[in-house]
C-alpha cells in the first residue's frame, strides 16, 4: 500500500506539474501486472535515491530532483503514452526499462532531443553513438553479456570450448533473441556449438525445453529469461540435475526472485551483472537513515540490497552523476534535455567518483563517448548461495570481446542508419 | 529401440503429465460455465488469490499490512507463527467459500437473466478487483510455496527405464502428484455431482434454472456453492503451478492454458476437461519434439490452439460438450 500511496503521491505530483527550477528524472515503471516482482525493487531504488539525494544534499548543485513516475505494466503502449505525457516537464532523461518500450521511443526521443538510458537492454547497437545519437546504454548490453558469458566458460573449461556445446535458453521475443547473432559468431571464434532454444512466453510450462536439453546435454547455458520464466526455468534445472555452476542467467535473470522460489536446488546458479550487489555500501545506510526511517521511501525499504534495488539506485547514480558533470560543464545548475545529452556522451565513471557518492566498486569504471555510448561493455560473474541467501559476485568486471561484438555493432547499426536515412556523424 | 523413439515415448509421458495440470485449471472454467452458464475469466486470478492466501496464512502475514502500517504509523508485517500447511489449506478453502458467497451476493445476484456477455464483463471486472485485493492483501512479491509436494525427477522411473531402454526417462514427481491429486479430485467431483442432494440440485440448475427452481432448489445457494467448489478446484491448481514457479501474480496467466482445453473439451463436461487437458499437453508436446525443431521452436502455445480449433471444426460443442439443437 506504501508503494500504491507513494504512487499517488507522485502521480498528484506529476498532475500538478514541477516546479519548472528542478531536475525532473521520469520514472517509467511497473509495480502491476505479471512482472511486477521485478518492476517495484527498481523503481523503489530508482527513486530512493533521488530522495536521498534531496534530503541530504539538497538535491543536484542545489536544484532538487524530481521522479514523477508513470506506471507502464511493461506494456509498449503505455510505455509510450507514459513518456507523451511526462516529457514536457523538463524530463531530462529517461529510463523506459523495456526493450519494447526503448524501441518503440527511439525515433521519439531524438526528434524531441531527450536522451535515453538503456542499461542492460534496449537496441544494442545503439551503443555507436554517431547512429543513435540521444540513445546511450553504458555500461553494457546484451552483447557484452553473452561475450561476458562466454569468456566465463572459457575460463571454467581451462581456456578452450573446442567441441563444447553451449545452448542458448532465451525469452521467444526480440530481448531473447538479441544475443543469437553474438553467440553465433563466438561459437565460431571458439569452436563451440551453439544451439538456440526459445520459450514462449510468459514460460510457465518449460517441459518439452528442458526435455529437450537432457536430451542434447549441452555443457553450458545461457539464459535470457524474464518474469516467471525465470523462476521456472532455475526449477526445472534443478529438476533435471543440470550442473548449476554451468548454468547462467544475464543480469535479466539474476536476482533473488529468480533463485528464492527454487529453494536449495538453486544453489550454484551464476548469473551476469554490470553492477555489485548486497548491501554493504555506505550509500545504503544513507539511504536507510535519510529516506526509509524518515518515511520518505517510495516502498516499504525492505528491500535495500537486493539486486533488482541495487539497479535501481545504480541507474539514479548514473544519471545524477550525468546531470553534475552537465552542471559544471555548462556553469549552471538549471540545465535542460540537451545539456544532460551531451553529459552522458562525454561521463566519465571513475572508482574515486563511486566511492564519493557511497558506491565504491560498485559498478566498472567506464568513459562514454560519441562513438561509444555503451562504455567498455564490463560484466561481472555472480553466484547464488542458497544457504546464505545471498548473490556474491564471483569475478572482476571484465571487458567484452569487442573484435566480436564490434563488427556486430557496426553491422547492425548501418544497417539501422540506412533504413533511417541518418548519417553518422558525431558534432 | 531407435533413441528418437524412446525420447518420444518420455515426450508423451510428459504431455500426459502437463496436460493434468492444464485440465487442472480448466475444470474450474467448466464447473462453474455448467452451472450458471458463465465463463469466468477470473478463474485464473482465482488460482493466483488462493494461492497468494494460502502463502500469507502458512506464513503468518498480517494482510493488508502495508494499509494498516500507512494508515496507523505502525510496523506489523507478521504475527509471528507460522500456519502447517494442512490447516492452512482449510483457512484458505475457507477464505475462498467467502469469496464465493461475496461474489455471489454482490455481483451475480443483481445480473440474474442478463446477457451471457454482461454475465463475462462482470467477470473480467472481477479478476481485476481480485488481483488487486490480493497486492493489497499479500503484497507483490514472489514467494516461495511450499506444502511437502515433492519435486525433481522421480528415481525409480529413471532407473527403470534406463535399464529397459538405455535411456532413463524424465518424470517430475510433481507432476505424478498432480495426476493423482487430479484423479481423485474427479472422482470426487463426479460422487458428489451423482450421488448427494447438493449434487443433483447443481445438475438440475445447469439443466434448467427455472424447472430447478419451480421443485424449490435455491439457485443463490447452488450458485454459492459451485463458485466455492471452483475456488477449492483454483486452491489446487494454484499449488500445483505456485510450487512449480513460486506464487506470483504471473500465476493468473495460467487461464491461458486452459482456453484450448476447453474449446477442445468442451464447456460443460468434466470428463471433457481431463481429456481435452491430455489430447492438449501430448499434442503440444509431441509437435514440439518431431516439428518445432525444424521451424524454430517455441510452437506449443500456438499449436495447442491450431489443435483446438481442428477440433472445433469437426465438433463445435467440443469433445465432451453438450450438443446444441435449435428447434424452430
Amino acid at each position: 500500500m506504501k508503494l500504491k500511496l507513494a504512487t499517488l503521491a507522485l502521480g498528484a505530483t506529476m498532475a500538478a506539474g514541477p516546479v519548472m527550477a528542478d531536475l525532473v528524472f521520469p520514472s517509467l515503471s511497473y509495480r502491476t501486472g505479471p512482472f511486477a516482482a521485478g518492476g517495484i525493487p527498481f523503481a523503489d531504488g530508482y527513486a530512493d535515491y533521488f530522495t536521498l539525494l534531496n534530503e541530504r544534499d539538497g538535491g543536484i548543485g542545489g536544484e532538487l530532483a524530481q521522479v514523477p513516475e508513470c506506471e507502464t505494466a511493461y506494456n509498449t503502449e503505455k510505455g509510450v503514452e507514459c513518456y507523451e505525457a511526462t516529457k514536457d516537464l523538463g524530463a531530462l532523461v529517461y529510463q523506459p526499462l523495456s526493450t519494447g518500450i526503448t524501441y518503440q521511443l527511439i525515433p521519439k526521443v531524438t526528434a524531441d532531443g531527450i536522451p535515453m538510458h538503456t542499461m542492460g537492454y534496449g537496441r544494442t547497437s545503439a551503443k555507436n553513438g554517431k547512429v543513435f545519437s540521444h540513445v546511450f546504454n553504458y555500461p553494457a548490453n546484451y552483447w557484452d553479456g553473452a561475450s561476458a558469458g562466454v569468456n566465463h566458460f572459457l575460463e571454467q573449461a581451462g581456456g578452450s570450448l573446442e567441441g563444447k556445446k553451449i545452448t542458448l535458453l532465451h525469452f521467444n521475443g526480440a530481448y531473447g533473441r538479441e544475443p543469437i547473432s553474438t553467440l553465433e559468431a563466438l561459437s565460431e571464434k571458439h569452436g563451440f556449438d551453439f544451439n538456440a532454444i526459445p520459450i514462449d512466453y510468459p514460460g510457465q510450462e518449460q517441459k518439452s525445453q528442458w526435455l529437450q536439453i537432457r536430451r542434447e546435454r549441452p555443457d553450458y547455458i545461457l539464459f535470457w529469461g524474464w518474469g516467471v520464466m525465470n523462476q521456472v526455468a532455475v526449477q526445472e534445472a534443478a529438476n533435471i540435475r543440470f550442473p548449476m555452476e554451468n548454468f547462467m542467467g544475464i543480469w535479466w535473470s539474476g536476482s533473488e526472485n529468480d533463485v528464492i522460489p527454487a529453494g536449495d536446488g538453486a544453489n550454484g546458479y551464476k548469473a551476469l551483472q554490470f553492477h555489485n550487489v548486497g548491501d554493504d555500501y555506505p550509500v545504503f545506510e544513507d539511504i536507510q537513515k535519510y529516506v526509509v526511517d524518515a518515511g520518505k521511501a517510495a516502498g516499504a525499504g525492505d528491500q535495500i540490497g537486493s539486486v533488482l534495488y541495487n539497479r535501481g539506485v545504480y541507474a539514479a547514480f548514473l544519471a545524477a552523476e550525468a546531470a553534475k558533470q552537465a552542471q559544471a560543464a555548462n556553469g549552471t545548475s538549471k540545465i535542460d534535455a540537451a545539456m544532460m545529452r551531451d553529459a552522458m556522451e562525454g561521463l566519465t565513471i571513475t572508482a574515486d567518483i563511486m566511492s564519493d557518492a557511497g558506491l565504491p566498486n560498485f559498478g566498472p569504471a567506464f568513459n562514454v563517448t560519441c562513438e561509444n555510448h555503451g562504455g567498455e561493455g564490463m560484466a561481472a560473474v555472480a553466484q547464488w548461495d542458497a544457504s546464505a541467501q545471498s548473490w556474491s559476485l564471483i569475478s572482476d568486471f571484465s571487458p567484452s570481446d569487442a573484435s566480436v561484438v564490434g563488427p556486430l555493432i557496426d553491422a547492425d547499426s548501418a544497417a539501422f542508419a540506412s533504413e533511417n536515412n541518418i548519417s553518422p556523424n558525431c558534432n | 529401440m531407435p533413441d528418437q523413439l524412446v525420447f518420444g515415448m518420455e515426450v508423451f509421458l510428459n504431455g500426459l503429465m502437463a496436460g493434468v495440470l492444464y485440465a487442472l485449471v480448466a475444470l474450474g472454467f467448466v464447473l462453474i460455465y455448467k452451472a450458471s452458464g458463465i465463463f469466468n475469466y477470473a478463474q485464473g486470478v482465482m488460482a493466483l488469490f488462493s494461492a497468494l492466501t494460502l502463502v500469507g496464512i502458512m506464513e503468518g502475514q498480517v494482510p493488508f499490512g502495508h494499509i494498516i502500517n500507512a494508515v496507523f504509523g505502525t510496523e506489523i508485517h507478521h504475527f509471528g507463527w507460522h500456519v502447517p500447511a494442512f490447516a492452512a489449506i482449510l483457512l484458505t478453502m475457507g477464505v475462498m467459500v467467502l469469496l464465493a458467497i461475496c461474489v455471489q451476493k454482490f455481483v451475480f445476484r443483481h445480473l440474474v437473466g442478463q446477457e451471457p456477455i454482461i454475465l463475462f464483463m462482470a467477470t473480467i471486472g472481477l479478476a481485476y478487483f481480485l488481483e488487486g485485493v490480493g497486492d493489497l492483501m499479500w503484497g507483490s512479491e514472489i514467494k516461495k510455496l511450499d506444502v511437502g509436494l515433492p519435486q525433481g525427477i522421480n528415481s525409480a522411473i529413471d532407473e527403470a527405464t534406463l535399464g529397459m531402454f538405455g535411456y532413463g526417462f524424465f518424470i517430475d514427481n510433481l507432476d505424478i502428484v498432480a495426476t493423482l491429486i487430479a484423479t481423485l479430485l474427479v472422482i470426487t467431483l463426479v460422487i458428489f455431482s451423482q450421488y448427494t442432494k447438493q449434487g443433483r440440485a447443481m445438475r438440475a440448475v445447469a439443466d434448467d434454472h427455472q424447472a430447478a427452481l419451480s421443485v424449490g432448489v435455491s439457485l443463490n445457494f447452488v450458485w454459492v456453492m459451485v463458485w466455492s467448489v471452483a475456488g477449492f478446484v483454483a486452491l489446487v491448481a494454484g499449488i500445483m503451478w505456485g510450487t512449480k514457479s513460486g506464487v506470483q501474480f504471473s500465476l493468473s496467466l495460467i487461464a491461458l492454458k486452459a482456453l484450448p482445453v476447453l474449446m477442445l473439451g468442451g464447456f460443460t463436461s468434466i470428463p471433457g476437461a481431463i481429456v481435452g487437458g491430455l489430447i492438449i499437453g501430448v499434442g503440444e508436446k509431441l509437435f514440439e519434439f518431431a516439428v518445432g525443431p525444424l521451424v524454430g521452436g517455441a510452437t506449443e502455445n500456438w499449436f495447442a490452439y491450431v489443435l483446438a480449433l481442428v477440433f472445433l471444426v469437426f465438433r463445435p460443442q467440443g469433445l465432451f460438450g453438450e450438443k446444441i439443437i435449435e428447434r424452430v
